[in-house]
């Protein structure tokens, strides 16, 4: 009974121990100046690959949820006869909600695991520990860029996908279902604020960008230098960057709705 | 350097596609031009009882949107509702006579308020209504449960 108390207490303070970790780790990348002139080849091959790569999977995945939730709201509203206020539905869940949720979701998979493994096998073949001794700093020439690309990335795949959805919801509504292009349009913009829909869901993608590459490059950098060690740390990766966007969505949703 | 250049284009390519399905996004879906490139000028009316209307509500002339509420207040000495809006700059609202009501879109729909225009050529020296005018005209917001109790009422005594 003791020895099971005592194993939990070291659990926690194992955890609490990475959380200080990390935290020491994320004020490490940042502390420097960034110098963008040698920052910005580094920073184009990250955002090509953390980016560019990431956009077919994000449209794709836009167009059809756009697409289902089309589908689906036309089937409930049509019910109270009020099939015209698609647009309103479609703009809202996917501004507020779905756009950020899914694309940072989508982003843990696609490329925060590629961080993990790519930093994590760098670690285990002494690539970064060879760079120290060269005296290049590899959480300035490594982990920096891809900090700063993930940054750039994500908020911008989110919109991206936001778009797709919203002109997939429409193909669905207005081409296949046959709602009036006019009324789809204006009801949407009628009920879609700027600042209160678009913008704090731009806030959102920016928050997750920020926990998924953090989460990613700090598993990467930590992970056992082992075989088994870098798989531990991808898995864990995608585990943590999916569970804290869905109860950081809570939260920024919480904040939002009650006005900060 | 082929690849380099492929490379190059694909990343100028997404950003300008992000930036892209913002302008879409702000444009198209928030419809943001309404407010944004017109500064709009404020306008507040009294009413003795306001409903259910909420802040962001829309305002309209003969049911054309011309702008939105942005400020809902008690005022203590009164007990009535201040609700102020903002107006589309390029709306001219003639000043004397006219008149602002709360109705309901539909049944059971949200509030709005609607201002019915006054005549023109009253007083050349303030047609129009400018930032900070009061509306003097106000109707309240019907409520239904009102009306039914009325209704009731009156059959009732029959």
């Amino acid at each position: 009974m003791l020895e099971q108390i005592s194993q939990l207490g070291r659990y926690g303070s194992q955890f609490l121990q990475q959380i200080g970790q990390s935290g020491i780790f994320l004020f490490r990348v940042f502390i420097r100046k960034p110098d963008f002139k040698r920052l910005w080849p580094d920073l184009r091959a990250q955002l090509f690959f953390i980016g560019v790569l990431s956009c077919l999977i994000i449209i794709v995945s836009g167009l059809f949820i756009g697409m289902v939730v089309g589908l689906q709201g036309y089937n409930t509203l049509e019910k109270f006869g009020a099939d015209t206020q698609l647009g309103q539905l479609l703009a809202l869940s996917i501004a507020r909600e779905l756009g950020p949720v899914i694309s940072a979701l989508l982003f843990a998979g696609r490329a925060g695991s590629a961080l993990t493994a790519e930093i994590g096998l760098m670690k285990a073949t002494d690539q970064l520990a060879s760079m120290d001794m060269m005296g290049v700093d590899p959480l300035g020439r490594v982990i920096y860029p891809r900090f700063l690309a993930g940054l750039i990335a994500l908020p911008l795949l989110s919109l991206i996908f936001s778009a797709v959805a919203i002109y997939g919801g429409y193909f669905i509504g207005v081409q296949w279902l046959g709602i009036d292009a006019g009324s789809f349009w204006s009801n949407m913009q009628s009920a879609v604020n700027f600042r209160l829909d678009v913008l704090s869901g731009i806030i959102k993608s920016i928050v997750f960008a920020f926990v998924l590459v953090w989460i990613a490059v700090f598993q990467g950098n930590n992970c056992v230098p082992t075989a088994e060690g870098i798989s531990n740390a991808t898995t864990k990766t995608v585990v943590y960057s999916s569970l804290s966007v869905l109860g950081l969505d809570f939260l920024l949703t919480a904040m939002m709705i009650g006005g900060w | 350097m082929k690849k380099q250049q492929i490379v190059d284009l694909s990343v100028g390519l997404f950003m300008i596609a992000g930036f892209f399905a913002f302008a879409v996004l702000a444009i198209n879906v928030s419809g943001l031009t309404d407010f944004i490139s017109t500064k709009g000028y404020h306008v507040s009316a009294e009413f003795t009882n306001i409903g259910g209307l909420k802040v962001r509500a829309p305002v309209t002339v003969a049911g054309v949107k011309i702008g939105e509420v942005t400020n809902i207040e008690l005022q203590p000495e009164q007990l009535n509702a201040k609700v102020t809006m903002l107006l589309n700059k390029n709306r001219q609202i003639p000043y004397e006579d006219s008149s602002a009501r709360i109705l309901t879109e539909g049944l059971l729909g949200s509030n709005y308020i609607s201002i019915i225009p006054g005549f023109e050529d009253a007083d050349p020296q303030h047609p129009y209504l400018k930032d900070g005018d009061v509306i003097a005209k106000t109707q309240e917001a019907i409520i239904l449960e009102n009306l039914i109790g009325q209704l009731l009422f009156s059959i009732n005594k029959k």
